[in-house]
């Protein structure tokens, strides 16, 4: 049995009847992590002595016949955003390369709770600002899909949860956290033909996550399948008195909404996300889905999102204004990086200057520069209440019906240096997703199929403030009728 | 809108990010072409429209005014990158 190409609800039932063990299965993916990450670069730190003490733990739990949680023993990548204890946390900066959080995140110390077992900490762009994995200090993480009869041209994994998509994909976790500010889970997700859910903002805590843009941050999974999302969102959600956004909701039974009938769900076709000179296959892929989802029950309606359009433009205030202020932080005095200066601020220059990588630079400048005196209003005030406007969008489309479909991503993965001379062209990559990021509902994206030259399509199910449930069963249903078992050129199975 | 290198500058002193002279062309570049882009925001009327701070899901919480963490000493300055005994350090700031 290939232990690497199990789904987390399959292997905790293998693991229950005890045809292997968690030790077994961890080792599977660790050998495989040693394989292949020197070319994949998922991981910035492997950490296979506690992954295989866990193991053993999870090993005594699972033998003493009590129920053991359904993630006892099972392999997880965990972004190096999340603070882990004990376990160097970088945020991919030279800013924290040496940092060692003594503490855990909450929604790692969720995970830990329900027995689960981390392999290492995933690669990501630096401090989770970018949409291709390539600004991490420790370096690109390769996507490990190939485009048909290309096996030469590197492609990116999408990011910022690049190194937990490519993971994923390639076999070396069965699941792995993200977090996503504007897309960050779902268009790595679509790129590496993987599952992932940015939930509802409130949804998981953000305590001990290093904080990018806070009124935008949420944590979510990413897995091979929507039911495997459902089991780690499930664990990783909930209530936290110590971040002040989380709201005090219990959490669904995430699993079975993903078996839900669709019968008479009314599904939202936004006409804005129709954009201009979006590639014919992504056209056929969403065309695709709404096709699938008529077949499964549900009501086709055309919404209209009329200041969706404006998303990214929003964004690209907001969340360079709320960066600015949380990487202030870095100063080069209570912890991460410093360089010596002959003066406080001279430190501070130095320190920031050689702390940060040019993308973040960027953006503290530009959040900077928007929140700054006789700027504010023009910018920062004005992109609030767009924002709002965005929101009222999304609240008035959900007045008539239960989800949205939309195509995550522009294109399939892209290749390395592609797109990557003009900040705004990257940016692009986000067009799709960022909208439901500035209204705070959750959203996720499935594998529908293939482009033409071999690359996986997401599509995106966007819902409710809440409502999981109902995109967890949206999701499922397209995961269903795709059939998507296309796997990765590059995997643990692939010698 | 255009950023000028004057004010490229005074942005970077501000954000306390330290700049070369020769970093200034291609800043200059790069964020007024964001800022071009962001520009389209002007045509949305926003006239008695209220600017959204979060979404207002989470009502903030009271609770007892009582210690609830802290006796941490040696956690919190495990990561300083210069500490002397039990404080930070930094260069002198008074004269």
């Amino acid at each position: 049995m290939m232990l690497t190409e199990l789904t987390i609800a399959a292997a905790h039932e293998g693991l229950r009847r005890r045809d292997f063990s968690a030790e077994e299965l961890v080792g599977a993916h660790l050998a495989a992590i040693d394989r292949l990450n020197g070319r994949l670069n998922a991981f910035i730190t492997v950490t296979p002595e506690q992954a295989l003490a866990a193991a053993r733990r999870a090993d005594a739990i699972l033998a003493g016949g009590e129920e053991a949680p359904v993630l006892t023993g099972i392999p997880l990548g965990i972004k190096d955003l999340f603070c882990t204890d004990g376990v160097r946390t970088t945020a991919a900066s030279r800013m924290l390369e040496e940092f060692v959080p003594p503490y855990e995140s909450t929604v790692t110390a969720n995970l830990l709770a329900d027995g689960a077992v981390f392999v290492g900490k995933t690669n990501l762009d630096e401090f989770a600002m970018g949409s291709a994995n390539i600004t991490s200090v420790f370096g690109a993480v390769e996507n490990p899909w190939k485009r048909a009869g290309d096996a030469e041209t590197v492609l990116v994994p999408g990011g910022s949860s690049g190194g937990s998509a490519a993971a994923v994909a390639a076999r070396l976790a069965m699941g792995a956290t993200g977090t996503d500010t504007g897309g960050s889970i779902r268009q790595p997700a679509s790129y590496c033909g993987i599952a992932g859910i940015k939930p509802t903002y409130g949804r998981c805590s953000r305590w001990g996550t290093i904080a990018f843009a806070s009124s935008l941050d949420q944590a979510g999974p990413m897995a091979r399948t929507v039911e495997d999302c459902a089991i780690l969102l499930e664990s990783m959600a909930g209530f936290d008195t110590r971040d002040s956004t989380s709201v005090d909701i219990a959490v669904p039974d995430y699993r079975a909404a993903c078996g839900r009938s669709l019968k008479g769900m009314k599904v939202g076709i936004p006409a804005e996300y129709r954009v201009a000179g979006m590639p014919a296959e992504i056209e056929a892929a969403w065309e695709q889905g709404i096709a699938w989802l008529r077949e499964a029950g549900c009501e086709i309606v055309e919404v209209s999102l009329p200041y969706t359009r404006y998303g990214l433009a929003t964004y690209y205030i907001v969340a360079p204004a709320e960066c600015s202020s949380n990487l202030a932080r870095y100063d080069g005095v209570r912890f991460g990086r410093r360089v010596p200066g002959a003066t406080l601020d001279e430190l501070y220059e130095a320190t920031r200057r050689e702390g940060f990588g040019a993308e973040v630079r960027r953006r503290i400048l530009m959040g900077t520069y928007v929140l700054s005196a006789g700027y504010y209003d023009a910018y920062y005030l004005r992109a609030q209440k767009v924002r709002n406007l965005i929101r009222k969008d999304f609240e008035s489309a959900f007045r008539t019906v239960d989800v949205l479909l939309t195509p995550t991503a522009p294109s399939p993965a892209f290749a390395q240096g592609e797109k990557m001379d003009d900040p705004v062209q990257m940016y692009l990559n986000d067009v799709f997703t960022v909208p439901a990021s500035m209204a705070g509902v959750p959203a996720m994206s499935v594998p529908a199929g293939l482009s033409a030259s071999g690359l996986p399509l997401g599509l995106q199910v966007i819902g409710r403030s809440f409502d999981e449930e109902s995109v967890f069963a949206a999701a499922s249903a397209l995961e269903r009728a795709a059939g998507f078992t296309h796997r990765p050129a590059v995997r643990a199975e692939v010698v | 809108m255009s950023l000028d290198p004057a004010t490229v500058r005074r942005i970077a002193r501000l954000a306390r990010i330290g700049i070369d002279e020769s970093d200034l062309p291609a800043l200059q570049r790069e964020l007024n072409g964001i800022l071009g882009w962001i520009e389209q925001l002007n045509e949305v009327d926003v006239d008695n429209v209220e600017p959204m701070v979060g979404t207002g899901h989470a009502a903030l919480r009271m609770r007892e005014d009582v210690v609830t963490d802290g006796d941490a000493r040696e956690a919190v300055l495990s990561n300083a990158p210069d500490a002397a005994g039990p404080y930070y350090t930094v260069p002198k700031v008074v004269e």
